[in-house]
């Protein structure tokens, strides 16, 4: 029975929507933190979501299913916004340059709220199909009781 | 006259397997919700049940020694891409709702499957013990 296949899918979902959240908490904590030279700002970071090649995680899973079957979600790189960072004049601010400027990250808090939330559905939906197979999984080791 | 499982656990068998695979594919499609350029992919379950029934029908006649008898799951199910009711901009084909619904048919179409088979062992046994 292939249905430990299931588990080791959304447990893969989990794990790579828990990176994405990871992502979003830590964009959201450093959205204010200024900084005095665009190369010391932070920049907003995101996960690349892809899905793995079924004959990289186990070649008899779905052994009819052809080579092209996938199986799986695996976060392959976390890539940094390339938007341009906030410029503001604060010449108050201990972190200004000589001009009396500061950098703001590029964080779009509107973005990331958003992006929070599709990301915590994602993994209840992972945990539904999961409790799904744990059910079927029961029910199959009663067979015959 | 001796008992034999092929006739009596009939095509429920055949039925839990396919399920089963079915739910691996439905949840890949909803784990990989949010990839860009993932397409998703269903069995096609009316397809495989008719090839299943031609093949018990019609069963190749083995008139050589050296012929390989066909497995039990003579037909292979075969992933067929889902045709997207909305396109979407990334290239993704998963539509999150209607893919939950068919995991939650799949696993009641399962455990209805399930409950078939488990009647026939309930009536080996009793045929078995006698009472």
């Amino acid at each position: 029975m292939s249905l430990s296949g299931v588990f080791d899918i959304a447990g893969m979902g989990m794990s790579a929507q828990s990176i994405r959240l990871n992502s979003t908490a830590s964009n959201l904590a450093n959205a204010q933190a200024a900084g005095s030279s665009e190369e010391e700002t932070y920049r907003a970071r995101h996960p690349v979501f892809s899905s793995v090649a079924q004959d990289l995680l186990s070649p008899s899973a779905i052994p009819s299913m052809g080579d092209q079957a996938s199986v799986g979600l695996q976060v392959v790189d976390i890539v940094e916004s390339t938007e341009p960072l906030e410029q503001r004049y604060e010449p108050d601010h201990p972190n200004a340059n000589d001009e009396g400027y500061v950098f703001y990250p590029n964080v779009n808090v509107v973005e990331e709220m958003a992006d929070m939330i599709s990301a915590s559905r994602s993994f209840q939906v992972n945990v539904e199909v999961m409790n799904s197979a744990k059910t079927m999984m029961q029910r199959l080791l009663t067979l015959g009781q | 006259m001796a008992i034999n499982f092929n006739n009596a656990l009939g095509i429920h068998e055949q039925a839990l397997q396919l399920k089963v695979k079915r739910s691996e594919v439905l949840a890949n499609n909803l784990v990989n919700a949010d990839t860009p350029n993932f397409k998703a992919r269903d069995i096609d379950f009316q397809a495989v049940l008719k090839g299943q029934q031609g093949a018990t029908s019609t069963r190749l006649q083995a008139t050589h020694s050296r012929h390989i008898a066909p497995s039990s799951l003579a037909f292979e199910p075969q992933l067929q891409y889902r045709n997207p009711l909305q396109p979407s901009l990334d290239g993704n084909t998963v539509d999150e709702q209607v893919e939950m619904t068919r995991f939650a048919k799949n696993t009641m179409d399962f455990q209805a499957s399930f409950q078939f088979l488990n009647g026939r062992f309930k009536g080996l046994k009793s045929a078995i013990r006698g009472d």
